[in-house]
């Protein structure tokens, strides 16, 4: 690696434009936005910059405090299930064959690519009232119905008369299915390729040992791939927190988060200044989210070398 | 065989012969791809309101060839992505050379803030590029491609870091030595860049295009915040159409979208596996 003052030439030619991009088109508008976070609306076009901080204390409000916690809830019940369903399926794929661990990967990485917004959709065919799910159901429950008939037991039918299709869809089930289904590859990568560069001997010293494989597993491998955890979950917890598509075509309207709201502030409410203050509140919650992660890889780099 | 017997068949770490681990990824892939699978399958479906099968047709795929505003999002969608992917392949393979040759003061502040259009929520980007362009009185251009260049700009700037990350990391296994043998037998820098760096990186640069050009032509968010009625891409007309339920037409402009990608998909594994040509 060279000094860039051997080749300034070279060097400003090479750092010009990366450095000019991103500072234009992504610094800036960001500053705009935290500029504009400040500001009133002054008619139904103007904003004026007041230095005003009403903007955040009214994301604090009942009601659209009530939106963010729902938010944090809805995340963190997704990070969890992502997190208890990719734990399996990563163990699965870095234990399998060579040939195996590829096509499974590539299973995984597949949808990951396919558009957020047609996977979104492609799950209302699936859980709407005569969707797929309640079709499955409706026949699981004529078929118990004849077996009870025909065994006798009850006068043919279970409670109530007719099979009433369940309600899967607008409302916040539907919602987490939504985002668990869509961020789930984004926990099981980080956790396989911690998995996968572990040495596998101590599972089997472990195990030798005397350990059971429950034991194994959350004195030895959990604290192994801790950092493959934590990447995952906030991988998974900073998408799902700034969510719009997802809650607004499978959510109802208790099941509003807080991209909902920002959304609305710009394509409909037009309260810009407002909908920056709330953009900001997400910017700097996941500046804490990576701080707190960033504490602890640190934590844990330490507590390795003593 | 008895339950003990297959106990002991299976070794202590053949995880993937543990019957319910087996059980529950099959479950679990089946989940994961039946919604898209029967997406695919419905766009197939004769019947509008598209809950039973009615029989096979390629009618919704005439349909929506035949609707006019789709067609010309399509197109906006390809362009878009086509300009975006250029334009990002060639900042951001010029900001991984310079960051993999070159040591400098606040490099790593550089390099973290590549990270940042990555990390930050999508629709905190999507304003970020609503604010900016109106702020600054963005020019209204009617001629092709300059009526894009708002989401073509927004796009450029969440992909080209990704570019960077996959170069330097292409770039981080290149043999020092042969860039000193180049220099040694004369080359200047522009002929050790042609010769020696660009074929080693040449993999690398195809797969970030390409993974680029899917991340523009997928991108729906920010795009959304970024268009104006007069050019929008597929997703954002998917979307409008989404608004009003489903419906076949949606699932046939879908699955073309799907297959795009797929291919684009097999292309990149198809270059990321250079490992295997250096042998």
């Amino acid at each position: 690696m060279d000094s860039w003052k051997v080749k300034k030439k070279f060097f400003t030619f090479s750092i010009i434009p990366g450095f000019a991009w991103i500072m234009v088109f992504f610094f800036l508008p960001l500053a705009f936005v935290w500029i504009m976070s400040f500001g009133e609306k002054s008619n139904i076009i103007d904003v004026v910059i007041t230095g005003t901080l009403d903007n955040y204390t009214r994301a604090f409000d009942r009601v659209y405090f009530k939106v963010l916690a729902h938010s944090f809830l809805i995340s963190l019940i997704t990070t969890f299930i992502c997190l208890i369903i990719s734990l399996p399926i990563a163990f699965l794929i870095s234990f399998s064959s060579r040939r195996i661990k590829t096509f499974l990967l590539i299973l995984i990485i597949l949808p990951f690519w396919t558009n957020l917004l047609i996977r979104t959709y492609s799950l209302i065919a699936i859980l709407r009232t005569e969707g797929h799910v309640n079709k499955i159901l409706e026949f699981l429950w004529i078929k118990i119905n004849n077996v009870l008939l025909f065994l006798g037991i009850y006068d043919g039918q279970l409670t109530p008369n007719e099979f009433i299709p369940l309600n899967l869809l607008y409302n916040n089930f539907s919602v987490i299915f939504g985002l668990v289904y869509i961020y789930i590859p984004f926990m099981i990568i980080p956790i396989y390729v911690v998995l996968d560069k572990f040495d596998k001997s101590y599972i089997e010293a472990s195990l030798d040992l005397g350990a059971g494989q429950i034991k194994t597993l959350f004195k030895i491998i959990i604290p192994l791939i801790y950092p493959g955890i934590i990447s995952g979950v906030l991988l998974v917890l900073i998408p799902c927190l700034g969510s719009f598509v997802t809650p607004d075509l499978l959510g109802g309207s208790n099941s509003q988060m807080i991209g909902n709201v920002i959304e609305r502030q710009f394509k409909s409410a037009n309260d810009w200044p407002f909908g920056a203050a709330l953009s900001f509140l997400l910017i700097y919650i996941t500046i804490g989210l990576i701080l707190i992660h960033s504490l602890f890889s640190k934590k844990i780099v330490e507590e390795k070398i003593l | 065989m008895t339950k003990k017997q297959s106990i002991i068949r299976r070794g202590p770490l053949e995880y993937s012969k543990i019957k319910w681990l087996k059980y529950f990824s099959v479950v679990f892939f089946i989940v994961l791809y039946a919604p898209i699978i029967n997406l695919i399958i419905f766009s197939f479906n004769d019947s509008r309101l598209n809950i039973v099968w009615r029989g096979f047709t390629i009618k919704y795929y005439v349909k929506a060839l035949q609707n006019e505003t789709l067609i010309l999002s399509f197109i906006n969608s390809l362009s878009i992505a086509f300009i975006s992917t250029m334009i990002s392949t060639l900042i951001g393979l010029s900001a991984a050379i310079c960051l993999w040759k070159f040591n400098f003061r606040l490099k790593t502040y550089y390099d973290l803030s590549l990270l940042v259009p990555i990390i930050i929520p999508e629709i905190c980007m999507g304003v970020a590029m609503l604010i900016f362009f109106n702020s600054v009185h963005w020019p209204v251009f009617t001629i092709w491609p300059l009526n894009l260049s708002e989401i073509i700009i927004a796009h450029i700037s969440f992909s080209f870091p990704f570019v960077v990350i996959i170069i330097r990391a292409r770039l981080g296994n290149l043999n020092k030595s042969l860039i000193e043998a180049s220099k040694d037998l004369g080359a200047t820098e522009w002929i050790t860049f042609r010769y020696v760096i660009f074929p080693f990186i040449k993999p690398a640069l195809i797969a970030s295009s390409l993974l680029t050009f899917i991340l523009s032509l997928d991108d729906f968010i920010i795009t959304f915040f970024t268009s104006g009625p007069n050019n929008i891409t597929l997703p954002v007309k998917i979307y409008s159409m989404v608004r009003f339920g489903v419906s076949p037409e949606i699932n046939a402009a879908s699955t073309i979208l799907i297959m795009i990608v797929i291919i684009s998909t097999v292309l990149i594994i198809k270059f990321l596996n250079y490992e295997k040509d250096l042998k």
